[in-house]
Parts: structure tokens; sequence; C-alpha cells
């Protein structure tokens, strides 16, 4: 397709000039900028616009009526300071930290096992990993609120283990399970391509010159996937410090997190800048990470 | 004396595919030993072994006398040098080179100075900052000669290691191989499946086929007195007539022709002649000395092609083609298509093989 766009008809190319080079670059830029335009439009009208809205309403004013676009303030930045929602930033921020770590631990070692099998067991594995997105999303939770209430499966094999009933449900735990859960093949994926893009002779080579399977690992498979290790773990890192779905399925009322509080802002709340305020500061982490992926020389995707 | 490295009755398998099969080896210290065969004769799987990247399915293997059959790599004596080279590519030359003295918890400053030296051996002072992207496919090669030798392996095993080289810079490199193996009198194995290479620099040499080892002898052995028809095809190129055996002294060909070549094979084995094109001699019809009467065949010249040094003939004798090389410079006459010619040869110069 590229390749049918070329430009020589356009230009009197008899003799070779600066110009006829310089439009040459020009029409290279452009080239299928055509074809990328509704994609383009589509970017702009669904995510430029309403995260200006979002940046505009978080320096707009509250009042007893709903949103004033005057008297722009930041006010609502300024609270991001207040014990309260410091304790919620931390604490959303830690349950996050701790579901990419898990996150991590588990599919590292599934990633690099995968990668050895067979190109056949391989893509079963890749289908196993995806099986649960055939299900919605909040089915799966509530199925997890099955597995661990007071009744279900999980009391009952700690009971019958001798632990007494366990109590997991609605706690930071069953809060992270569900995270790891949702996000494990977020991880997996990745990791899983950039092992697998691995030459798999390094690894002898490292065990050749005497390096033992852990040394092969530290400095040889570690540093090689590390595109892997950054594009999984913020592909889990930021969803789970905006999850909103798990933690208000399987969370108690008592732990506010991001997400929720987020909600409750403009929901319940009414207070729309502070709740922009919130998404902001969210997003920016976002877009910090993905920048930083970027930069660590993430091609894996 | 202790062997280098002691094969015995080693079996490779893969599923239902024999990589090597039962083969006995005995590489001597100090020696350049060739590894040499087609592709998927089972070459690399017998370095591998050595190299403890593959277990044996059978049999033993010992480096200097330690049965290291199932040893972890990272335990023997031995380093390699990977086809293709196999550099950590997120590694500077430096660390490339250091990496195992580094791994063998050899500290930082006696690492990094015996990795400096080993640089200015292969040559490549100055680039010990480059990634090994920024080089040259003849300066990798030597990154990861470097890095093999900086171990002091007892013996260095090398997988087609100029394989990736063009013409020019191969000849070079099998110069200096063959010179830096014998300044460091270390043991190399050396792979390859081509055998003016493996003539060229190998003090002994195996041949291989089909996970079999057919013949392990000097150069001279294998070129001269190959043990069997495939030998002799593989090595060099050379004509196979077919034949009969009539006594010791005696066969004959498939057209009832009585050839002088001396055999240790019994009355009517199938055998081959084996007759390199160099070692036959061309001539007008009964011009064929009286002492080659009964090693020599008459033939019409079918073409003629021009080497400069050299003149290549391939003279039609009946029912096959015999190609013969002719000397440019000390040929009494050339000859033409369509010229009848008789061709000779001594005595010594042709070798007789079992089918
Ligand atoms: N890991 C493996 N799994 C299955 N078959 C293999 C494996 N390694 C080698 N083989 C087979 O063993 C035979 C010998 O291979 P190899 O030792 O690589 O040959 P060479 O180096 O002489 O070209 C080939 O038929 C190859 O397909
Ligand atoms: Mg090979």
């Amino acid at each position: 397709m590229t390749a049918t766009l070329e430009p020589e008809a356009s230009i009197d190319a008899d003799v070779a000039t600066p110009e006829f080079e310089a439009a040459r670059e020009q029409q290279k830029r452009r080239q299928g900028l055509f074809m990328a335009l509704p994609a383009y439009l589509y970017l702009f009208v669904f995510f430029v616009i309403p995260l200006v809205i979002v940046i505009v309403y978080s320096f707009a004013t509250r009042t007893r009526f709903g949103t004033e676009l005057s008297g722009w303030n930041i006010d609502s930045y300024r609270r991001l300071g207040d014990p309260l929602v410091r304790d919620i930033l931390l604490r959303s921020t830690t349950l996050a930290v701790i579901t990419t770590l898990i996150c991590l631990l588990l599919a590292y070692p599934f990633a690099y096992y995968m990668s050895t099998r067979s190109e056949k067991t391989r893509n079963l594995m890749l289908v196993f990993v995806m099986i649960p997105f055939w299900t919605n999303f909040l089915v799966r939770n509530y199925a997890w609120r099955v597995i661990l209430g007071s009744d279900g499966p999980y009391s009952r094999l700690s009971e019958a283990i001798g632990f007494g009933e366990g109590r997991l449900l609605f706690t930071n735990v069953a809060v992270i399970l569900g995270l790891v859960y949702g996000f494990l093949p977020f991880m997996i994926l990745p990791l899983y391509a950039a092992i697998e893009r691995i030459d798999g002779r390094l690894l002898e080579a490292s065990r050749d010159l005497y390096a033992s399977g852990f040394q092969s690992f530290r400095h040889v498979l570690l540093p090689l996937s590390m595109p892997g290790v950054v594009a999984g773990s913020i592909l889990v890192f930021v969803p789970s410090l905006g999850a909103y779905v798990t933690p208000a399925i399987l969370g108690g009322a008592k732990t506010t997190l991001l997400g929720s509080y987020i909600v409750t802002q403009f929901l319940s709340a009414r207070d729309w800048p502070f709740g922009a305020a919130l998404s902001f500061v969210l997003m920016a982490v976002m877009l910090t990470s993905t920048i930083v992926y970027f930069r660590k020389g993430g091609r894996t995707l | 004396m202790t062997a280098a490295v002691d094969i015995k009755g080693v079996t490779k398998r893969f599923d239902d595919v024999y990589a090597v099969d039962d083969i006995d080896l005995s590489i001597a210290d100090g020696e350049f030993f060739a590894m040499l065969g087609p592709s998927g004769c089972g070459k690399t799987t017998t370095l591998r072994m050595i190299a403890g990247l593959e277990f044996p399915t059978m049999g033993s293997l010992k480096i200097f006398g330690e049965e290291v059959g199932t040893l972890p790599p990272n335990k023997r004596p031995v380093n390699t040098v990977f086809q293709n080279y196999a550099l950590f590519p997120h590694m500077s030359v430096l660390d490339n080179v250091s990496f195992g003295l580094r791994m063998n918890k050899v500290d930082k400053t006696t690492a990094a100075k015996k990795a400096h030296e080993l640089i200015e051996l292969v040559q490549l002072s100055g680039m010990e900052k480059r990634r090994p992207s920024q080089l040259s496919g003849g300066q990798q090669q030597r990154v990861a000669l470097a890095r093999a030798l900086v171990n002091e392996p007892k013996v260095l095993l090398l997988d087609e290691p100029l394989g990736a080289l063009d013409l020019k810079l191969r000849q070079e490199m099998q110069g200096e191989l063959k010179s830096l193996q014998r300044e460091l009198g270390v043991s190399f194995v050396f792979v390859t499946h081509d055998q003016e290479e493996a003539l060229t620099m190998a003090d002994r040499i195996a041949v291989m086929h089909n996970g079999k080892l057919l013949q392990v002898g000097t150069p001279e052995d294998i070129y001269e007195r190959p043990a069997n028809r495939f030998v002799a095809d593989f090595i060099g190129q050379t004509n196979l007539l077919d034949a009969v055996v009539e006594d010791d002294d005696m066969i004959i060909l498939e057209n009832g022709t009585r050839l002088m070549a001396p055999n240790p094979l019994p009355p009517g084995t199938k055998v081959a002649m084996s007759l390199r094109p160099e070692a036959v001699d061309i001539g007008p019809r009964g011009t064929v000395p009286a002492e080659h009467q009964k090693t020599s065949l008459e033939g019409v010249v079918e073409s003629m092609t021009y080497l400069g040094h050299a003149l290549d003939y391939t003279v039609k004798i009946g029912w096959i083609d015999l190609e013969v090389r002719a000397d440019a410079v000390h040929a009494e006459q050339r000859f033409q298509p369509g010229d009848e010619v008789a061709v000779w040869w001594d005595r010594t110069s042709d070798w007789v093989v079992a089918d």
C-alpha cells in the first residue's frame, strides 16, 4: 500500500534537486494520513475534548447549585493534601503496588515457562490466559464474591481445615485478590512477548560462561525482558490505581479507594471540580507511566 | 596421557531422530580437532554434549578423565564460541568478555584486567565500550573468541565460527585461529561443514554423516585414504568408479575393463574406486607410458574449462564421465572437445572403498 503512494508522477523528476528531495520528504510524512484520519478524529472527540473538559472543571468553583465556570482557582488541587484524601491516595497506591508485584511474581515464571513450550502448547496456553475475557468483568467479580462469601467454598474449606470461619470478603485482601485475578493477563501477555523474543542461545551462552541458573536469570533474562516487565507493570498498576468495580464489589465500606472516591465526588458529593482534579491526577500518573514505558524501549506491544 | 575429551558409545536421540548415533572419539590435549560433515549430521549436537548444553541419551563422556555426562555447563572446564556468536546485546564488549570471570566470582579489578588482555589479544583495543550491534561480523567473532578464552578453558569448542564471514575474512581468521591455538596450546574442537577449512586447519578430522562417525584421521588420511564412498565423495572432488574386486591386485569395472588396484578386500566385493582429478594424466591415444598400461582408460574429451592455472577436462569413458585436472603450465598439449585421448594414473593414487 505504501509503495503505491510514491510521488514521482507529480513532480518533474528529471534532475534531483534539494526541492525535489524536500517535496518527497513531505509527501512521505503525509503518506497514509488520509487513512488514519478517522482514528485521529475519534481520539480527538472522545479523548482530547473530555480531557480538556476535565482540566477546565478542575479549576472551576463549586457552588450550592452546581459548578460555576468562573472564579478560577486551584483549591481542588490544594485539597489533595488533606489527611483524608492523602490516606485514600496512599492506600490506593499501596494496593496497586502490591497488586502489581504479585502479578509480576506470578506472571514471570509462567510467561517464561510458556515461552519454552512448543508452538502448539504455547498457543493453547495463550488461549487459556485469555479465557477469563470471555466473561463480563462484573460477572467475574461477583463470582469472587460467591467464592469468598460467608457460605462459599472459601469459608467452608477454611472451616474444614480447622482455621475457623475465615473472613476475606470486604477486606483489602479480597480486593487485591480480585485485582490480581482481573489484571494478571495484562502482565502475562507483554512479559511473554518480551521473553519469547529473547534468543535462547544467550541463556545457553551464559550457562556455558559459568553462570548458575539464577545468575543467568539475573544478568541475561531479566535485563533483556525489561521492556515486558515495564509494560506489564504499567498495564496492571494504572488500572489498579483507579479501579472502581472490584473494590466496590469485594472491598469493605470503610476502606475507600481512589476510584470510588472520585465517583462519590461526581455523583453524591456533587463536587465536580474536586472530582475532576482527582481524575486529572490519576490521568497524569497514567501519562507519566506511558512516557516512562516508551522511554524504556517499550516496543513490545 | 589422558585425553582432553573422551567419548565412548555416546548416542543422542531427539524423539525418534538419532542426532548422534553411538560414536567413539578421543581428542588429545592441545589438538586442533575438526568435526566435519554436511548440515544435520550431528556435529553441533556432539559439541553441545561436550559443553553440557545437551545430555547424552547413552554413553560415557569424559573431560580430562572426569566423567561429565550430566554435569551442567557451568561446572565444566570448557567454553564455547557459538554459531552466530550469541553475544549479550545489552552489554558492552568489555562486559561480554569479562562475563565468565564475573560469574566465577573473580574480583572486579582482576576480571577487568584479564578482559582487557584478551581484548588486546584479539585486536579489539579501543572498542571496549561498544555494544555488539556496533561491531562488524568479524569483530563480533573476535569478541566471542575473547569471551570464551578469557576463562582459560581446557577445551575450546567452536561451532562453525567462521561460517558467517565472507571469504577473505574467513581465510584471514583461519590463519589467526590456527596460530592462536598453537600459541595457547589448548585443545580446539572445531565444527565445520567446509571440508577445505577442516583440511587446512585441523591436526585431525572426524567425518560425520547421519549421526555416525565415518572416519577419524589426519587430513592426509581423510583425503588420500578415505574409509568409504561417502568420505571420498564429501572430501574434495573425486571420480568414483563402480567396480567389483577380482583379487587383491585387480578390480573389474562395470564394462569389464580390468584395472590394477591393490586392495585388501575379498573377491566379488562391490567397491568404488576413488580417483582424484588432479592425480590423472591425459595424453593422446597410444602414448600411455608402459608402467601405466594397467591403470589407464581411453575416452573422448567432452569439454574443457580453462581455470588459468589449470585445465579441467571432462572425458567420456564409454559409460561414465571422468573429471581430469591438468596443470596449465606443464601440459605438453591441450585438447579440444572431440579429441580422442587416453588417461592414466599412478598405482598409488587410486583408492578403493567398499560400497
Ligand atoms: N533440540 C532438538 N530437537 C530435535 N531434533 C534436534 C534437536 N537438535 C538437533 N536435532 C536434530 O538432530 C540432527 C543433528 O543436528 P545437528 O547436531 O544440529 O547437526 P549439524 O550441526 O551437523 O548440522 C538433525 O537432524 C536435527 O534436526
Ligand atoms: Mg550445526
